[in-house]
């Protein structure tokens, strides 16, 4: 009876039913709206939930792991683990002498390196890839150097360096060049071809010379690029300066994880490794921050 | 200063063969051989004109301009601006792309400014600035030339465009199809402001559209274009209606009609003089 009612009146009175249906999905799309943000912060929470449950877990799997296996010393637990990183965190400024020191002055040696080598890197390769994209002849005549070169690991220019350089900071420093030179060059050369043509026949139009139009349009126009490039090679030389440092030795976040397991110290690499990854995450926010405050092209 | 010159030699007479394009042909290679875009072409045309080059899609009336701006060089022939050969882009043509070609990093001041300070760098910089408010004021954009091309409209980007080549004050203007990627409404409000702005100050212009209406509201002469390929003029027509005009005023025309309908028909007219 009251469906059949309810079906004679939607029938009866067309044009009210398109009124209503008119003016109602704003109610609807207002609340689906709310649920969004709803759903949203509903996500996070579980999210936030799920990452303590994966970490309990794992903590736990680890505890179960090494508290029963007969104790070599090689499978630390993880409250020897925390011991061992509060340990670390402590007292990280001592100097007992010229290497046994503390973990900031290791962490500030593979950053100072870090930051020469990629330094270096970006001064030769920025320059050198406007030259190269601007130049059609030369990018061609340079180009099978950096093809061969650049899949090369940069350890590979390790031993080059010792032997041509015969300094290990001098080295460790190459090393770095050589890893962060390549993401640079080829994205200062990409963002400076990918320039709008439009824009360089604007130029060509009201006469602006080469100091104008590298200013004015090349470098503004490849920036976003360019910073991509120096992310990139950012965190390969910080990849690269741990294992370099490993064999180089003197100080350095490679040279203690080389040092500690020649202790059979494993609980200190465990420490080394996260504060390696935390240094590694920074570096790389810090180069975003960056790409932030440039204005988008 | 060579300006002056060429008006005297004329006896203050405008210059018929102000802008001069003697001869000129263009090509290029394809991969299916050769693609002659203009044929043997000879355009003069007289200082002060507002002179359209009209044509379909694709005949190569970009190519005519673009060779006037300098950026591309005729295949053979020569063209003259002011009795000089124009060898090269020159800060004494202004061009308003199709797309505006703002630089989308500098506010719509700067990029006008971007265009004196390198054409006009002669001036002091006072006096470039003063330029730049100038025409940004008589384009209306006044109240937004501090904002980046991507705060803007596609029409007030097209304005910042024009203020731009007006403000170097060249001896040509060159309009490459400029309201080809507005809207409709937007296109009228622009082209009307482009009457005011050139009856006040008459330079000469030489625009390229596909567009009847526009070629008639604003030029003194039509120049119909032949289909590619060889494209060539086909019509040089005298648009008979008196300055300064008004859009309204022609719409009640029986003329305009006319002369629409003529030039509708003779570009849609299939063209079988192939070279």
């Amino acid at each position: 009876m009251s469906i059949s009612q309810t079906a004679h009146v939607a029938a009866g009175d067309v044009p009210a039913g398109n009124h209503a249906a008119g003016g109602q999905p704003t109610i609807p799309a207002r609340r689906t709206l709310r649920r969004d943000r709803k759903s949203r912060s509903g996500a996070a929470i579980r999210a936030a939930l799920l990452f303590l449950l994966l970490t309990v877990l794992f903590v736990g799997a680890w505890q179960m792991a090494t508290s029963g296996a007969n104790d070599s010393g090689l499978a630390p637990t993880p409250a020897e683990t925390w011991q061992r990183l509060v340990d670390v965190l402590s007292d990280p400024f001592y100097v007992a002498g010229p290497n046994s020191v503390g973990i900031f002055w290791h962490l500030l040696a593979s950053l100072q390196r870090v930051v020469i080598g990629f330094g270096l890197a970006a001064v030769v390769a920025i320059p050198l890839g406007f030259v190269l994209g601007t130049s059609t002849a030369l990018r061609w005549a340079v180009d099978p150097f950096v093809q061969i070169l650049r899949p090369v690991s940069p350890l590979a220019w390790l031993p080059l360096g010792l032997a041509l350089l015969s300094d290990a900071e001098a080295t460790a420093l190459f090393v770095i060049f050589m890893s962060a030179l390549w993401p640079i060059l080829l994205n200062t050369i990409d963002g400076v071809r990918g320039v709008n043509p439009l824009y360089l026949d604007l130029a060509r139009t009201v006469e602006a010379d080469r100091g104008t139009v590298i200013r004015k349009i090349l470098l503004p126009a490849a920036l976003p690029s360019m910073i991509t490039g120096l992310r990139m090679s950012l965190s390969t030389a910080w990849l690269v300066i741990i294992a370099a440092e490993m064999l180089v030795g003197g100080r350095g976040m490679g040279y203690f994880v080389w040092n500690e397991w020649n202790k059979l110290n494993i609980p200190s690499i465990l420490v080394a490794i996260l504060l390696i990854g935390v240094v590694g995450l920074v570096l790389d926010r810090a180069v975003t921050a960056i790409q932030k405050v440039v204005p988008n092209a | 200063m060579p300006d002056t010159t060429a008006h005297d030699l004329a006896g203050s007479l405008p210059d018929p063969k102000f802008l001069h394009l003697e001869n000129i042909s263009k090509g290029y290679h394809h991969k299916n051989g050769w693609n002659q875009i203009v044929g043997d072409t000879d355009i003069a045309i007289e200082e002060g004109q507002f002179v359209s080059l009209l044509g379909p899609s694709g005949c190569g009336k970009s190519t005519v301009l673009s060779m006037i701006a300098g950026l591309t060089e005729p295949d053979e022939g020569h063209i003259w601006l002011d009795r000089h050969p124009i060898t090269g882009p020159g800060h004494d043509r202004g061009v308003v792309f199709q797309q505006h070609v703002l630089l989308p990093w500098m506010t719509g001041r700067e990029n006008v400014l971007f265009g004196l300070d390198s054409a006009r760098r002669n001036l002091p910089r006072a006096q470039r600035e003063e330029l730049a408010d100038h025409y940004l004021e008589t384009v209306k954009l006044g109240h937004a030339k501090d904002r980046r091309p991507g705060e803007l409209s596609g029409g007030m980007q097209q304005r910042v465009g024009i203020a731009r080549a007006f403000a170097l004050q060249p001896k040509v203007l060159l309009l490459d199809e400029p309201f080809g990627a507005l809207d409709a409404l937007t296109r009228v409000d622009l082209q009307n402001e482009l009457l005011r702005l050139w009856e006040s100050e008459r330079r000469t212009v030489v625009m390229v559209t596909h567009d009847v209406d526009e070629a008639i509201v604003l030029s003194d002469r039509i120049l119909v274009l032949s289909h590619g390929p060889a494209a060539t003029v086909t019509q040089d027509i005298a648009v008979p209606f008196a300055r300064p005009r008004s859009q309204d005023e022609l719409n009640k025309d029986p003329r305009f009609y006319d002369l629409r309908a003529a030039l509708l028909s003779s570009l849609t007219a299939p063209t079988t003089d192939t070279a």
